[in-house]
């Protein structure tokens, strides 16, 4: 065998698929820039739809009429419209956001500050909730195969079943009132140290764990009757490596585009949340902005959250790819 | 009204029905009867706790909570009503425009609601509260808003499927317009799906509104929701806590009550329940079973491979499996036929220990000297994990898609035999070689979507040849193969069987194949093995199934513009009980010691002494079919049947075929041959 014919085929596993990557590559970055340019756009096109004057609206009726023109005048909303749209993507190019209307501080520096205590409540809720969904959900997938364990099967299905329906921010209401009111273990709100974390952690977590270990049960199960966890007994592997070798890296594929919209819907989740504990994110951030007008605030945070969650989406699609190349070739 | 009484048939639809038909009552009715009370101020109790008096408190203006929250009942599920009609008309709307308003102008709909869909409906939300403003009109409109895009994604697929099936294709060929076709065909056809998802969507609406009021967002004072209390309440969490969790409890049971009659429409109209047996009694199997023969096996070194002894699988209500036995020596091909649930898989899987309960199997199995059970230990699955390898008939499913081709053909080594990953890739390329897969370094690297059928095919004999295989089961091995490759697939068996000296059975409904392969032919029927008989002595076949087979196999005389010929009626089910012979109802020489008494395998009539010219039987056969048996022996040298049958009038002759009749359904036919 040649040396070339040798570099071709031998050791390096990824070049059968090569193909296929660069092709899933070019189409997932054009629908990423297309989705972007959607946001950027829709975040900008924003304030324009509002009815009337914004910033008449958000400086209240009592504000003077210069300060409303100097205001307009600041924020460039008497150019035309192109021009204006120009000077938004030159400014988001370079890191510019627009000054708050209220605080008067660069939305820039507002998002930054604020952005880190937001995705650190998402993520480690995030990773909460697959820790302890995914092996619940195949631990109940074998437990309650071909009519099995009917018993376990129906309080599962009715505890997920109220626990996923029940909003975070309610269930974070209800674990104030258990373990702040009643029992005074854990801080009611507020971001001072670890044990602030666990409430909003834990309120963020709780539904979307329910559903997703409901997801991935019903994926398991069907993962579990296909002919080649078959073919895993017949090659006499243990429980252990046929349903978490062979079953569980299909099961979790196909759960893992729920997995995505989970996160994503975290990342939003993360709004009612940070206000049940007065978290000092980019949610309660945009509450606020939203109630006392200040739009280029909102438009900062929306464009950050917007982001964060095609990033997520990206990031899934990608995973998704490395775990089952088929999708590459089918989608 | 028909589909209502369909939905209250369950446990859960009751339930979820009187849930949600108790939140409306509320609605309607709260407002009138405390709608007063509910907004008279109790200047002595201002911020009052919990009390007898004022169950959930009191507000700053001491009006009673309690009241409040009942009365709140009715705003919020008219706004949650509202948002959802917004959402499901726009998303129906969206979600038909490809089918309204054709290709070009509908893909670009699509793919902007495909955009949308991945943005959480709460980030949506927020976007449309501000461009709406603060407030109740505001929040509708946002929620309805935001709830559009995934309504019209769901739309849209349901529409798609609806659109190819034959009636909307005839609409559209009769020139009916678009809109026509979707409001008179497409639908009424997807309209339970939406209704339930309309429904499940009014929970999510529901929810949301909760959360935008929560907020501040939504409604405004003087006007109060569920969740404007709860925003009002949440501030005086440690002096009142009901304040904030009353309101709460409903909210989480309305939404769940929209959650549940979404999922008990969906229950009552898509998803069937499930097989009987996960209810049917275990006594009915274990009266069925029969105890196993006792088999005392000499501890000697066995010359045999496989020894089966009674072997018996049952499943609650059924028994597909009633008795099978037979030995196979080292190389021997043993092939075993019969129509599909005649018992021959079942067979097969009891064998390799791969059924699960609730199926269970009986009798004696001796793999290589060792009696397998189905909890056998660590030396058993190394045992079988090394020396029998299994073949199945849909090799595009038999592979993990998801892992490559030679990891999967190196995990038996690693698991096995110890090897580490490289020497176990290194085996798995050199057995795709030994498959005769072309460039198996590259191959071995490849996912099982990037190989073709019959190569996934050769790579599964690959894969059972990892090891020192002493058994091949083969289940239907080149059914979904194409006609060429059935032949390359086949050959290979042969040849590996050759070189290694593996013993086969090959499970088929084909008799040809399994003649053509096999040296020994089990017939199944009906879960018992009929007839047993050496391949060389098919022409010689002393049961009358077996025959009618073999009758039905085209020839190269036969024409081929006449129907295949065919065995009219079908096999007994495996759940019902029968005396006598399982064939009688189809069999043209049954009479009533058929009928009454099952007939046990029994050796094969032996064949006629040419030398001597004597007739090896006569005594125990009716005289009246005496003549008829002497004819059987033929001429010197001709096929010897030396197994054994199971029939109380083996070896008689059949009266003229019974065949070829076109106009049995389908499914009574025992189609036979190709
Ligand atoms: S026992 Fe009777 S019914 Fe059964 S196959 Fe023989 S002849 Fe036919």
């Amino acid at each position: 065998m040649s040396a070339l014919e040798n570099a071709a085929s031998g050791g390096d596993f990824l070049s059968a698929g090569a193909r296929h990557w660069v092709r899933f590559a070019l189409r997932r970055t054009g629908q990423l820039l297309v989705s972007l340019w959607v946001l950027i756009t829709a975040a900008f096109a924003m304030i324009h739809l509002i009815p009337g004057d914004p910033v008449r609206s958000s400086l209240g009726l009592t504000a003077s009429q210069e300060l409303v023109e100097t205001t307009r005048q600041n924020l460039g909303l008497n150019d035309p419209l192109p021009l204006q749209y120009w000077h938004f993507l030159q400014g988001l190019v370079t890191g510019d956001l627009g000054m708050s209307i209220t605080s008067r501080l660069p939305v820039a520096e507002i998002v930054a500050t604020r952005f880190a205590a937001t995705a650190q409540l998402a993520l480690s809720a995030f990773a909460l909730s697959v820790v302890v969904a995914v092996p619940i959900g195949v631990a109940v997938a074998v437990r309650t195969r071909q009519g099995r364990g009917r018993v376990l099967d129906l309080g599962f299905a009715g505890t997920s079943v109220v626990l996923g329906s029940i909003p975070d921010f309610l269930i974070g209401v209800i674990l104030v009132w258990i373990f702040s009111v009643s029992l005074h273990l854990l801080p009611v709100g507020g971001r001072t140290g670890l044990s602030s974390y666990i409430l909003p952690v834990l309120s963020l977590a709780v539904g979307p764990a329910a559903i997703l270990s409901r997801i991935v049960r019903v994926e398991m199960l069907s993962v579990l009757e296909a002919d080649y966890v078959r073919t895993a007994r017949a090659k006499r592997l243990s429980a252990t490596r046929i349903h978490l070798g062979h079953a569980l890296p299909n099961a979790v594929t196909a759960s893992l585009t729920l997995g995505g919209l989970m996160l994503s819907g975290m990342v939003a989740a993360t709004v009612l949340v940070e206000t049940v504990f007065a978290w000092p994110g980019l949610g309660s951030t945009i509450v606020q902005a939203i109630l006392v007008k200040d739009y280029p605030l909102v438009q900062g945070v929306v464009l950050v959250y917007g982001c964060g969650v095609l990033l997520v989406n990206t990031l899934v699609d990608v995973a998704m790819t490395i775990l089952d190349p088929r999708s590459a070739v089918i989608r | 009204m028909d589909s209502l009484k369909r939905v209250l048939r369950t446990p859960l639809g009751v339930g979820a029905l009187s849930m949600l038909g108790l939140v409306f009552l509320l609605a309607i009715f709260a407002p009138l009867l405390w709608g007063e009370a509910a907004s008279e101020t109790d200047t002595a109790h201002l911020l009052a706790p919990p009390s007898a008096e004022h169950w959930v408190g009191t507000d700053s203006l001491g009006r009673d909570l309690w009241l409040r929250t009942l009365v709140a009942t009715r705003l919020t599920v008219l706004l949650a009503l509202g948002a959802t009609a917004l959402g499901v008309l726009l998303g129906i709307l969206l979600g038909s425009a490809p089918a309204l308003l054709g290709r070009r102008i509908g893909r670009f709909v699509t793919a902007a609601v495909n955009i949308l869909v991945a943005f959480p409906g709460l980030l949506l939300c927020l976007f449309f509260a501000v461009i709406f403003g603060v407030g109740e009109v505001g929040a509708v409109f946002a929620i309805g808003l935001a709830g559009a895009p995934t309504f019209a994604r769901l739309c849209h697929t349901l529409v798609a499927g609806v659109q190819e099936r034959d009636f909307v294709t005839a609409s559209r060929i009769a020139g009916r317009s678009r809109a026509y076709v979707l409001f008179k065909h497409i639908l009424p056809n997807i309209a339970e799906p939406l209704v339930v998802q309309a429904t499940i969507g009014a929970g999510s609406c529901l929810l949301t509104f909760s959360g935008l009021s929560f907020l501040g967002l939504g409604v405004q004072s003087p006007a109060f929701d569920w969740g404007r209390l709860m925003n009002e309440g949440l501030n005086r969490i440690y002096l009142n806590p009901l304040a904030a969790l009353a309101p709460g409890l409903l909210v989480i049971t309305a939404g769940l009550a929209f959650n549940l009659t979404g999922e008990a429409i969906a229950r009552a109209f898509n998803v069937e329940t499930s097989g009987s047996w996960v209810t049917a009694t275990a006594a009915a199997r274990t009266a069925a079973r029969k105890v196993p023969a006792a088999f005392s096996a000499a501890n000697t070194v066995p010359r045999e491979v496989l020894r089966v002894t009674d072997l018996q699988v049952g499943f609650p209500g059924s028994n597909p499996v009633r008795g099978v036995s037979f030995d196979l020596r080292p190389g021997e091909a043993l092939g075993i036929v019969g129509e599909s649930g005649a018992g021959k898989s079942l067979t097969g899987l009891a064998i390799a220990q791969l059924i699960e309960p609730p199926g269970q199997v009986d009798g004696e199995i001796t793999f290589l000297g060792m009696p397998l059970r189905p909890d056998g230990g660590e030396d058993q699955r190394k045992l079988l994990g090394t020396s029998m390898a299994l073949i199945f008939q849909d090799p595009m499913s038999s592979f993990n898609p998801a892992r490559r081709i030679g990891e999967q053909l190196a995990e038996i080594s690693r698991v096995h035999q110890g090897m580490n990953r490289r020497a176990a890739w290194e085996r798995a390329v050199d057995r795709l070689r030994a498959v005769r897969i072309s460039d198996p370094q590259r191959r071995a690297g490849q996912h099982p979507f990037e190989f073709s059928g019959g190569m996934r095919q050769r790579a599964m004999i690959g894969m059972g040849l990892m090891a020192a295989p002493k058994l091949l089961i083969a289940d239907e091995p080149t059914t979904s193969l194409d006609v060429t490759v059935q032949q390359q697939v086949l050959d290979l068996i042969d040849s590996v069987r050759e070189e290694e000296q593996v013993a086969l059975i090959l499970i088929s409904h084909d008799l040809t194949l399994v003649a053509e392969r096999c040296e020994r032919i089990l017939v199944m029927y009906a879960g018992r093995v009929v007839e047993d008989i050496p391949a060389s002595a098919l022409a010689v076949a002393q049961h009358p199934y077996t025959r009618l087979l073999l009758a039905a196999v085209p020839t190269l005389a036969t024409d081929l513009d006449s129907p295949l010929a065919v065995i009219p009626g079908s096999q007994p089910d495996p759940s019902t009980q029968f005396s006598g012979c399982a064939f009688a109802p189809r069999c043209p020489l049954a009479d009533d010691i058929c009928r009454t008494r099952e007939p046990l395998l029994r050796n094969a009539i032996p064949p006629i002494d040419d030398t001597r010219k004597k007739p090896g039987l006569g005594i125990t056969l009716k005289t009246s079919r005496m003549r008829l048996e002497l004819n059987l022996g033929g001429k010197p040298g001709s096929p010897v049947h030396t197994g054994q049958v199971a029939c109380w009038h083996k070896g008689e002759p059949l009266p003229a075929p019974t065949l070829i009749d076109d106009d049995l359904p389908d499914e009574t036919l025992a189609g036979v041959g190709r």
